[in-house]
């Protein structure tokens, strides 16, 4: 496990992280990466107690129990299926023009029979060219751009997620791209995929990433002068306590809740 | 003139950003308008227009007749429901998405189960019953969108009577929703785990009594349409996008197979057993207006036909609907009680009267709801209007941690400007019509 996933662990809600509370998340990460057999990578949450409520105490007993939720790690080969032949094939396309697969591509994963690429964000406009145009990968057609916001994955908070479609060959696989908080730069893809144009617009209206490169990267369902990115997982999600019949419903994002 | 607005004093606070509706801007187009002695007409069409298929906003630079750009704007329905689903439970989320593309709400429900089945890994156990409903709620829903699209892209070349023969039609089946969902719209019927309740006696006679109107209704359209010399002359050649433009700006569904290309995901990536029924793909040529409207009405005749092989399966199998698992099936069946429709009484007498654990259980199930293990999935269905895409994120909890819904609309919506410019003013109501957007759907 490198430094940086120990840190990403530890990091997570820095409010109430105890020493002890670090050492024993360190110690569920790694329960948790020997569980599914590959590296947890992606730390979505820290979790205490039984039920995961957070406003209350816990009663069950159980509140000392940390339980680290992580995304699926890393796969390795055989990745099952035609995902072997399209990560070749794409090894081949990028070695051969220099800039070599394994910089370009950080790790594979495939998960619930997807094949999901993770990206560095330099070169991911040259892997989605090769995904499009060599003839044996033919991604032609992008379903566009969605974004997500990991909060507790330091220096790769904001991801954005591409759908890609291969009509040809009849093959669906993902692109994930991340970029720190501090620095929410991607390249636009909208040279290769003319298709992204509004969904980054969406992404960078919700999310806050920049698409370096876009043709008019403005907001394109919030008013311009809107503050703030609201899909982000620190914007609140509004509302007021609602009266009915003597009682108050306090709104969605106050209410009790179990995750 | 001065660059100061008349309300600036009013909101003369350091700290609030301050946005002037003269100067700048204005006097700058103003400036160069004069500067190139020409007449620049831009027409802000939208967001309350009637032939703009709801708050759509135009923006139409116009030489004469001819429109030399053309903008769309949207956002004007935004509702921020993706931002909500994240804050209710997976079983919740069927009620947020179904209110986003209004006109066919059961694709977006049934998009959202299969991701969050398929999140879950019980995608296999579905029973057979479930999905054979599910597939009889969508091609109906086709059918009534198709109408739709119909119906109000006759009403906005003035022609009425297209309208109402279409919405005659769509009420036909919109009787059968209600029938079987308890609503017209905004069902929230097709639930993670299978449907929220079986087919009601009579359902499924009911369903084919509306279908021979339905068939009735669709003769009458097409004679209306089909040889009218006006619509001809309104609609060929008009709102062309071919192949490549299809494939660049990634427009599915109708507009793509009008150009030419079968892509279907019922028959490129098939859910729901939809490779076990027989129906064709119909494509056209020609990549215009017309070829859209005649593609539309033969899909509604395949549509047909798969809502009456489903029937056939309904009629010879009966079976559950919600798929087996106790911590996943809705605890509950729901019956019309004296007061409207409710939790049946067998259940309220046995979680009441009978079973402690079983009241722990629905307590839990419906308040708390169930757990999804961590990940993340993208799940396609083909929408009416194109290919629906459902982008779900969970982090274990028993709510979405991210639902992305890649609604076909949105990305067809960007191949405005390609399809309007070059062509007339009236022919952008036309494009725009072929492209039928629905702005529940575009926003979220």
């Amino acid at each position: 496990m490198s430094e940086e996933k120990v840190d990403a662990a530890s990091a997570v809600k820095p409010g109430d992280a105890t020493t002890d509370a670090q050492d024993t998340s360190k110690a569920a990460l790694e329960a948790g990466s020997q569980h599914t057999g590959r590296t947890a990578f992606e730390v979505v949450d820290v979790r205490r107690g039984l039920f995961g409520v957070h406003d209350t105490g816990d009663t069950s007993g159980y509140g000392g129990l940390v339980t680290t939720i992580a995304l699926p790690g890393p796969s390795e080969r055989p990745y099952g299926g035609w995902f072997d032949e399209v990560v070749d094939i794409l090894t081949e396309v990028l070695d051969e023009s220099g800039t070599g697969y394994a910089r370009a591509v950080e790790y594979v994963v495939v998960d619930r029979n997807e094949l999901t690429l993770h990206v560095s964000r330099a070169h991911l406009v040259e892997v989605a060219q090769a995904l499009r145009d060599d003839q044996d990968l033919r991604f032609e057609l992008s379903l566009g751009v969605s974004g997500v916001h990991y909060p507790h994955e330091h220096g790769r908070e904001l991801h954005a997620v591409y759908q890609l479609v291969s009509v040809t060959h009849g093959r669906r696989l993902r692109l994930e791209v991340a970029a720190p908080d501090d620095d929410p730069h991607i390249p636009s893809t909208t040279s290769v995929y003319p298709a992204n144009d509004w969904h980054e617009r969406e992404v960078f209206d919700f999310f806050g990433l920049i698409f370096d490169g876009h043709p008019g990267l403005a907001r394109i369902e919030m008013p311009d002068d809107w503050p703030g990115h609201p899909q982000r997982k620190d914007y609140p999600l509004g509302g007021i306590p609602v009266e009915y019949k003597g009682a108050t419903i306090p709104p969605a994002d106050q209410r009790r809740s179990y995750s | 003139m001065s660059t100061t607005h008349s309300t600036a004093r009013i909101v003369d606070d350091a700290d609030l950003p301050m946005f002037e509706a003269s100067g700048g801007d204005w006097s700058q187009i103003a400036e160069e308008a004069a500067r190139l002695g020409e007449e620049r007409i831009v027409v802000n069409m939208g967001p309350q227009h009637p032939s703009t298929h709801g708050v759509l906003r135009l923006m139409l630079e116009i030489d004469g007749e001819t429109v030399t750009e053309a903008r769309a704007g949207i956002g004007y329905l935004h509702t921020g429901i993706e931002k909500n689903m994240e804050f209710r439970t997976w079983t919740q989320g069927v009620t947020f998405c179904t209110r986003m593309d209004y006109v066919a709400p059961l694709f977006q429900e049934a998009a959202y189960c299969l991701a969050v089945e398929k999140l879950l890994g019980i995608t296999d156990d579905i029973p057979e019953r479930a999905s054979v409903i599910r597939v009889l709620m969508m091609e109906l829903n086709r059918i009534t969108s198709h109408l739709v699209c119909l119906a109000t892209g006759g009403n906005e070349l003035g022609a009425t009577t297209i309208m109402t023969v279409g919405f005659t039609a769509r009420e036909e089946i919109l009787r059968i929703f209600e029938l079987i969902s308890g609503l017209r719209m905004n069902h929230a019927y097709i639930r993670p785990g299978g449907v929220a309740q079986d087919v009601p006696p009579g359902a499924v006679e009911a369903t084919r009594d509306a279908l021979v109107n339905v068939k009735h209704y669709l003769a009458q359209l097409e004679e209306l349409m089909l040889a009218n010399p006006i619509l001809h002359l309104r609609l060929k050649g008009v709102g062309y996008l071919g192949l490549a433009g299809c494939m660049g700006l990634g427009v599915t569904g109708p507009v793509l197979r009008s150009a030419g290309l079968p892509y279907d995901v019922r028959k490129a990536e098939p859910y729901c057993g939809y490779e076990t029924y027989d129906f064709d793909v119909p494509t056209a040529t020609d990549a215009d207006s017309w070829a859209r409207v005649v593609l539309r009405m033969e899909e509604i005749h395949q549509s047909i036909r798969i809502v009456e092989q489903a029937l056939d399966r309904l009629e010879k199998h009966a079976g559950p609907v919600m798929v087996e698992d106790k911590k996943i099936a809705w605890p509950a069946q729901l019956a019309i009680g004296t007061d409207g429709m409710g939790n049946s009484l067998d259940h309220i007498r046995e979680i009441m009267g009978t079973s402690m654990e079983s009241l722990i259980h629905h307590f839990k199930l419906v308040t708390e709801g169930f757990r999804v293990p961590a990940g993340q999935v993208f799940q396609t269905v083909e929408h009416p209007r194109g290919e629906l895409g459902v982008h779900l994120v969970s982090d274990g909890g028993t709510r979405p941690y991210r639902a992305h819904f890649r609604d076909p609309s949105f990305n067809n919506l960007q191949a405005t400007s390609i399809m309007c410019e070059g062509g007339q003013v009236a022919d952008v109501v036309v494009a725009v019509a072929s492209l039928d957007p629905v702005l529940g759907g575009v926003d979220r």
